[in-house]
């Protein structure tokens, strides 16, 4: 897996105290990793640190509620590191 | 400041939306509840409500650079470092700089001096939120009677 997933899963291990062997690409954040809001806008601080973006975590989440998207599309290991790397490209872009 | 009431902040003194910065000034009461406890015959401001002081300044940059549309609330506080005793009648400049602005959470920088003296100083971070139903104008009557409306106008 890419050099964006391992930052991820290093930022969600320490910030949420989450072993990091049970941190997979297929892990979903919510569901798998019991990763809660508060904890998430933690993560979100530090990965946007890191990488020196703004995760839209609000546009996310109101289109998860409202059904537009399904919540694996932003909080599956997987394809939330394919959106920050689409963040960063679009950074550098 | 009135301690138990948990009114922190008596003066906006600077605004700085460029600099995405505010300056506060408040002074300690001589007397105090909380004196009674913190500590009996040594009254010493509790690190806690310093850390409240440097939140409450916080929160008010934030109201000011969101211009009231969503409320900051206290979501965490790191590297909280106090360095010198505080006692009754002591006038603090407070300063507060917005470090991040996320989606739904805010980061600042906020420290508290005295006579240009470093007393404390935090990393805290807020959860940015709609309003609940009327605390908005009561977040508003509050900022102007500590002036960041008028310091937000200068």
């Amino acid at each position: 897996m890419s050099s964006t997933f391992d930052t991820v899963a290093d930022i969600i291990a320490d910030t949420a105290d989450i072993p990091r062997e049970e941190i997979t690409p297929e892990s979903h954040a919510i569901d798998d990793l019991g990763i809660d809001s508060l904890a998430f806008l933690d993560i979100a601080f530090a990965v946007d640190k890191a990488f020196g973006i703004k995760l839209p975590l609000e546009q996310w989440t109101q289109e998860v509620n409202e059904g537009k998207a399904p919540a694996e599309e932003y909080f599956v290991m997987k394809n939330l590191v394919a959106r920050i790397d689409e963040l960063v490209a679009a950074k550098a872009g | 400041m009135r301690l138990e009431y948990f009114e922190m902040i008596d003066r906006v003194t600077a605004f700085d939306r460029e600099g995405r910065s505010i300056s506060v000034r408040s002074v300690v009461p001589k007397q105090s509840p909380v004196f009674e406890g913190h500590f009996p015959g040594h009254p010493l401001v509790p690190g806690v409500l310093l850390t409240e002081t440097m939140a409450q300044a916080s929160g008010y940059l934030l109201l000011g650079l969101m211009d009231f549309t969503h409320m900051p609330f206290l979501m965490a506080v790191d590297k909280a470092r106090f360095r010198d005793f505080v006692g009754p009648d002591a006038a603090l400049d407070i300063s507060a700089v917005l470090e991040h602005e996320g989606s739904g959470y805010a980061a600042t920088k906020a420290r508290i001096s005295v006579d240009g003296k470093r007393i404390c100083d935090a990393q805290l971070r807020f959860r940015t939120m709609p309003f609940p139903e009327g605390l908005d104008d009561q977040m508003r009557a509050q900022a102007r009677r500590i002036g960041l409306m008028e310091a937000m106008d200068a």
